[in-house]
């Protein structure tokens, strides 16, 4: 029963990055744009995070820069799918290639280090009073840093907006019916370079927890393929924050159940468990596709740019 | 106050012009970050050209670079054609490689030019199988394309890597796990100091723009591409061009995977593809699905690559610095794409100035 | 009338799209209190002006004053602080939103949606206007008529007292069109301006103080209604005297071409589209099919095409069984049947591709071998653009950038070209000019001359009549009537068209 709680604990650790990438392409999604820049804004967010880091030895800075980092990819996204137009597949695999190029270069100095102490114990472990004694649920989910937090408090409240808020009601109509929404006076440029910027930042955020506290050091390549994980989650999510926080943790278990695996009974190579993401990935999504229903239907227009003297 | 407006139709010299211009900025944008690197860009721009052209040397590096480059991105091409978003080039390569491999390994004495012919049928079924599954879920369900492939990516480069450190890594070598060499038999001859491959290549080219245009198959592929309800309509199977498009798009990534492990690698790794089945989306993508301008975009980006390498040693410039070239390249002609397609126009005030 | 400030005043508008001139010298005025109507054929500008109204377009040239005040609008939001609500043909609503929210969508609240605020609010308005709408509905289970209202109500909401209607009856039953006639009045009492716009004259005559008549994009004449008669606004509306009437010759023999028996067909929601259907087609005659949109047209079209599945039912064309056979065995059998689809661009044509390569769309697979020989579709492309005078570069021009009834006529000439002996056509002429229009009338009756049996899918009741030999009525899936047209009036039409079966009259002349 141990093991399982301590588990389940680390799957929501290792889900965090996952949750705050699947959250920021979500809104991206909600805004008609389908941006595969994911893992490229994820790595962005990771290295300049991460030398903010060392350079400011504050962590909020870090994770500020992150931000900014992450919305600058996106904001390199929206130039070219809102203003200019271009195709938003290729526009997206571009920036990925770009966002690895970029890490990569900058993160050349960084190869080795360590995340400062400074900023590693803001990271550390804060059970939260009270909630964290807990029986069971206590040490799962109130037992983290506070970025883990910041990811219930960041799910929840997007929901909020997303569902509950007027501007929120707007950027489902654009998803849905652009046409509809400029009709009823929406500024739709406007909201999908917000909401692509924000996405673009939560994306940064994401990566700059794997830098900074969950591995945590630099790596070339730290994300590992996790953005296209949270691409996937995306459409696991059905585009709800809400139900992000079940894929991500789940995902977040099958990233690190492999290491759980090694010296149990069960013996099988280190290489065909880490396959087991990208398996159950597939596997949920042809289910989805499988059922098939309204609710779980993307945004109409995503993908399609709009244009509003279009004849 | 602007507005804009769509062009009715535009010159090739106009479209030409601007995608020239296009590069042009990039390479001025990317040159003010080199210097920001501190690097002299001019300098740097001379290096790659020489590195990809300088000498009869680096030419046919270039070529041999291009070559999977090519094969991958006709593949890649079908698929698009068809609005079948297929980002599993990488993981298509490294199947056709794993199967023709296993060929290699297991039937080493076996005469060269059956053996490399089969090796070669084997990366066709290898890469076809690999698209296969993609493609099977979305005809039946239409389960989303580029997410289920390029997962695909990923689980086949954990098998590859499965293989290299387990059942298929070469007992004989400390230290890195590897997998053994190809014996003689399996590795490619060479036609003018260039593997056959880009004999290969040159053939596709031809045979992918005769299906392409001027057969039924490649007929269907394009009517389902701009509407499945015109293909339904018209009486296309449409299941079944799907599957055909896919296999024949695996098919060309899986041989394309073939020729590097033979020709390149001589053995099966993770390295085997090198990020080509991305890069190969691109090249697609900007040779407008089109076989003959695909083989021109292939060897320039080939040239882009290669002269990365050459100042990579030559300038101590990192590996990345390729990659942020071979993007900034490409968000400007995305960009350019708007201004060949869209026209900008002064709004005119009630007094009434038109400016068109 | 009441203010003496006109609502709205254009002046000179003038509107290029490219090479196109839209509009020019235009000049519209409309008054408080009174419903105005814009008459116009299809293409003649009369969408694009009311664009420039609701701030979808700016004018090139000219000035737009709105309550005596000039005004420059360069996003409907500008219009809608004018107080110009728009009320669109395609509908500008979000399918799998509630009429609530549709109604929320845009405005300036607070943070949160206050859902009571809104309710109170669009139940006052509901009942100055005498309009119902269940608010927690769906879009997506609207029928037309509620979705028409959701868009009045939107537009009401934000307090518009410039409305522009844009061809609001096209898909309307007689009785629908005459409740939304209600509306407008009590609109009108309450002081609003109404624009309407439309190409059918006789609603124009019923329902309107003042016509303005539009055509090639420039306004000919503003008359009172009580100046003028239809012959006079057809003539304005086409600039020359124009004879309204569709000939209708007599039909060939009797042989029935086509028999449906039985047929039930399932929609993608496992939902029957249409409930055992049974009716005959014979050679040389003009089988109309009336019904509101959705009640199973596009179905029945499909699936006696062979390109919808079936789930029961026999289709016997020339004495073969073909339910159920896709359109390549159907072929095989010898049989001809030609289907103009109602989605030119997404359904009968692709875009992308020339008219050669449009035209070997269902003829390519015919020939032997891999490859396609597309020289004898080349000779026949410049055949059928010298035969419908179909204007374009050349042949290897991408149809996508013709005009609709250029793109129509390529869709209409493929067809017609295989001398089918069943010819279905769905909605044919729909926004197109009338010159076009008639040119098709004229086809079908040639083809129906030729003794080729013609399903004829219509949503202009008038044509209908004139056009048909008979007409079948669909509602719901099934059919609720099949009348002799030379003794049906358009009232009866649209009482079977909402599923009310008429007693005496109309009976199945089979």
């Amino acid at each position: 029963m141990e093991s399982v709680v301590s588990f389940l604990a680390a799957a929501i650790v290792a889900g965090t990055p996952l949750l705050f990438a699947t959250l920021g392409e979500i809104i991206t999604e909600r805004s008609g744009n389908l941006n595969l820049g994911v893992e490229g804004m994820m790595l962005m967010g990771a290295v300049i995070g991460f030398l903010m880091g060392l350079k400011t030895g504050n962590p909020v800075a870090a994770m500020a820069f992150a931000m900014v980092a992450g919305a600058f990819g996106g904001g390199i996204f929206a130039f070219l799918t809102v203003t200019l137009r271009a195709n938003q597949v290729v526009s997206g695999l571009t920036l990925t290639i770009f966002g690895t190029g970029f890490s990569s270069l900058i993160g050349k100095s960084l190869v080795g280090q360590v995340t400062p102490p400074g900023v590693k114990s803001f990271f550390a472990t804060a059970p939260i009073p009270g909630l964290s004694k807990i029986p069971v649920l206590g040490p799962i989910l109130f037992n983290h840093d506070v970025f883990v937090y910041f990811g219930y408090v960041t799910a929840v409240l997007l929901g909020i907006y997303l569902y509950n808020t007027s501007k929120g009601l707007n950027l489902r109509a654009i998803g849905e019916n652009p046409a509809s929404a400029d009709a009823a006076s929406v500024n739709i440029n406007l909201y999908k370079y917000a909401h692509i910027l924000l996405g673009g930042a939560l994306c940064g955020l994401g990566g700059a927890y794997l830098s900074l506290v969950y591995v945590p050091s630099w790596q070339d390549n730290v994300t590992a393929g996790r953005g296209w994980i949270a691409v996937a989650l995306v459409i696991f999510a059905a585009w709800n924050p809400y139900k992000a926080l079940i894929g991500a943790y789940l995902f977040g278990g099958l990233d690190i159940i492999g290491f759980r695996l090694q010296g149990s009974a069960f013996q099988v190579s280190q290489y065909l468990i880490d396959m087991l993401p990208y398996l159950v990935t597939i596997a949920v999504l042809v289910f989805v596709s499988f059922k098939k229903s309204k609710k779980n239907a993307p945004p109409k227009s995503l993908g399609v740019p709009y244009f509003r003297e279009d004849r | 106050m602007f507005r804009i407006i769509r062009k009715n139709a535009i010159s090739n010299r106009d479209s030409i012009i601007i995608r020239a211009t296009a590069i042009i900025l990039a390479l001025l944008v990317s040159a003010v970050f080199l210097a920001a690197l501190q690097l002299n860009p001019a300098l740097v721009y001379q290096g790659m050209l020489k590195g990809a052209f300088g000498s009869v040397y680096s030419f046919k590096e270039t070529i041999i670079r291009a070559i999977p480059l090519l094969i991958t991105a006709l593949g890649i091409s079908v698929a698009f054609k068809m609005q079948f978003w297929n980002i599993g080039g990488e993981g298509q390569i490294l199947m056709g490689a794993f199967l023709s491999s296993f060929f290699a390994f297991n039937f080493p004495s076996m005469p060269k030019v059956p053996l490399l012919t089969i090796m070669m049928v084997a990366g066709l079924i290898g890469g076809a199988i690999w698209a296969f599954i993609p493609a099977f879920f979305k005809s039946k369900w239409g389960t989303n394309e580029t997410i289920v492939t390029l997962m695909m990516n990923y689980v086949a480069l954990k098998w590859i890597t499965y293989l290299q450190n387990g059942p298929w890594r070469d007992k004989a070598s400390m230290g890195f796990p590897q997998m053994p060499l190809f014996k003689e038999n399996a590795i490619l001859p060479n036609v003018l100091g260039i593997n056959i491959g880009w004999i290969i290549a040159i053939l596709l080219v031809i045979a992918m723009y005769i299906f392409m245009n001027k057969t039924k198959k490649g007929y269907e592929i394009a009517v389902l591409g701009e509407s499945e309800k015109t293909a339904n309509y018209a009486g296309v199977n449409i299941k079944k061009t799907i599957i055909i498009a896919m296999l024949l798009s695996g098919g060309l990534c899986g041989l394309a995977g073939t020729i590097q492990a033979s020709a390149v690698s001589y053995t099966l790794s993770v390295q085997v593809s090198g990020g080509v089945g991305y890069t190969a989306i691109i090249v697609a993508w900007l040779g407008a699905l089109s076989a003959p301008v695909i083989l021109v975009v292939s060897i320039l980006f080939a040239a882009l690559i290669e002269g990365g390498s050459y100042i990579q040693t030559a300038f101590g410039t990192p590996e990345s610095t390729a990659l942020i070239l071979q993007s900034m390249v490409l968000f400007f002609v995305l960009g350019s794409e708007f201004f060949i397609r869209y026209k900008i126009v002064k709004k005119s005030t009630h007094s009434g100035k038109e400016v068109v | 009338m009441e203010n003496k400030v006109p609502y709205v005043c254009m002046k000179n508008i003038k509107k290029i799209f490219g090479k196109v001139i839209a509009n020019k010298n235009v000049n519209l005025t409309v008054e408080g209190g009174e419903v105005h109507a814009l008459l116009g054929e299809n293409g003649a500008g009369k969408s694009t002006l009311m664009n420039m109204l609701s701030g979808v377009y700016s004018p090139d040239f000219g000035e737009v004053l709105i309550h005596g005040k000039q005004v420059s609008f360069s996003s409907p939001k500008d219009a809608i602080e004018s107080r110009i609500g728009m009320i669109y043909q395609h509908f500008k609503l979000v399918e799998n939103m509630s009429a609530e929210e549709n109604i929320m969508l845009g405005q300036k609240h607070k943070i949160f949606l206050s859902s009571s605020k809104v309710k109170k609010r669009v139940n006052e308005i509901c009942s100055k206007y005498s309009l119902e709408l269940d608010l927690d509905k769906k879009v997506y289970d609207m029928s037309v008529g509620e979705k028409q209202t959701l868009e009045i109500l939107k537009v009401l909401y934000r307090g518009a007292d410039i409305l522009i209607l844009d061809e609001p009856t096209t898909v309307f039953t007689p009785q629908e069109a005459r409740k939304l006639f209600q509306i407008m009045n009590k609109m009108k009492e309450n002081g609003c301006a109404v624009i309407f716009i439309t190409h059918k004259m006789e609603e124009v005559m019923e329902i309107s103080d003042r016509i303005t008549v539009l055509r090639k994009g420039e306004t000919v004449k503003t008359l009172n209604k009580i100046d003028t008669n239809p012959e006079e606004l057809a003539e304005l509306m086409v600039g020359h005297s124009v004879d309204l009437s569709i000939k209708r010759g007599e039909p060939k023999d009797n042989k029935v071409v086509l028999e449906v028996k039985g047929l039930t067909v399932l929609n993608e929601d496992n939902l029957e589209a249409l409930s055992n259907i049974n009716f005959n087609l014979k050679n040389g005659e003009i089988l109309g099919v009336a019904g509101i949109a959705n009640s199973g047209q596009r179905e029945l079209c499909e699936a006696i095409a062979g390109i919808y599945p079936i789930k029961s039912g026999e289709i016997i064309l020339e004495d073969e069984n073909i339910a159920g056979k896709n359109p390549r065995d159907i072929i095989k059998k010898g049989i001809s049947m030609s289907f103009v689809p109602e989605d030119r661009l997404g359904m009968g044509l692709v875009g992308s591709m020339d008219m050669v390569d449009n035209l070997l769309l269902k003829s390519y697979h015919n020939q032997d071998g891999f490859f396609i020989d597309k020289t004898p579709a080349v000779v026949k492309a410049k055949e059928i653009t010298k035969k419908l005078k179909i204007q374009t570069p050349d042949v290897f021009y991408p149809i996508k950038n013709l005009s609709g009834g250029n793109i129509q006529k390529i869709l209409l000439g493929r067809e017609l070209d295989s001398n089918p002996h069943v010819l279905i056509m769905a909605y044919p002429v729909r926004g197109l000019d009338i010159n076009t229009c008639y040119t098709i009338y004229d086809l079908m009756n040639e083809q129906k001359e030729k003794g080729v049996g013609v399903l004829f899918i219509g949503e202009d009741l008038d044509v209908l009549i004139q056009l048909c030999d008979r007409i079948m009525v669909m509602y719901n899936g099934k059919i609720t009537g099949t009348v002799d047209a030379k003794n049906i009036t358009k009232e009866k039409l649209g009482l079977l068209m909402v599923g009310k079966k008429s007693e005496s009259e109309g009976k199945s002349v089979v």
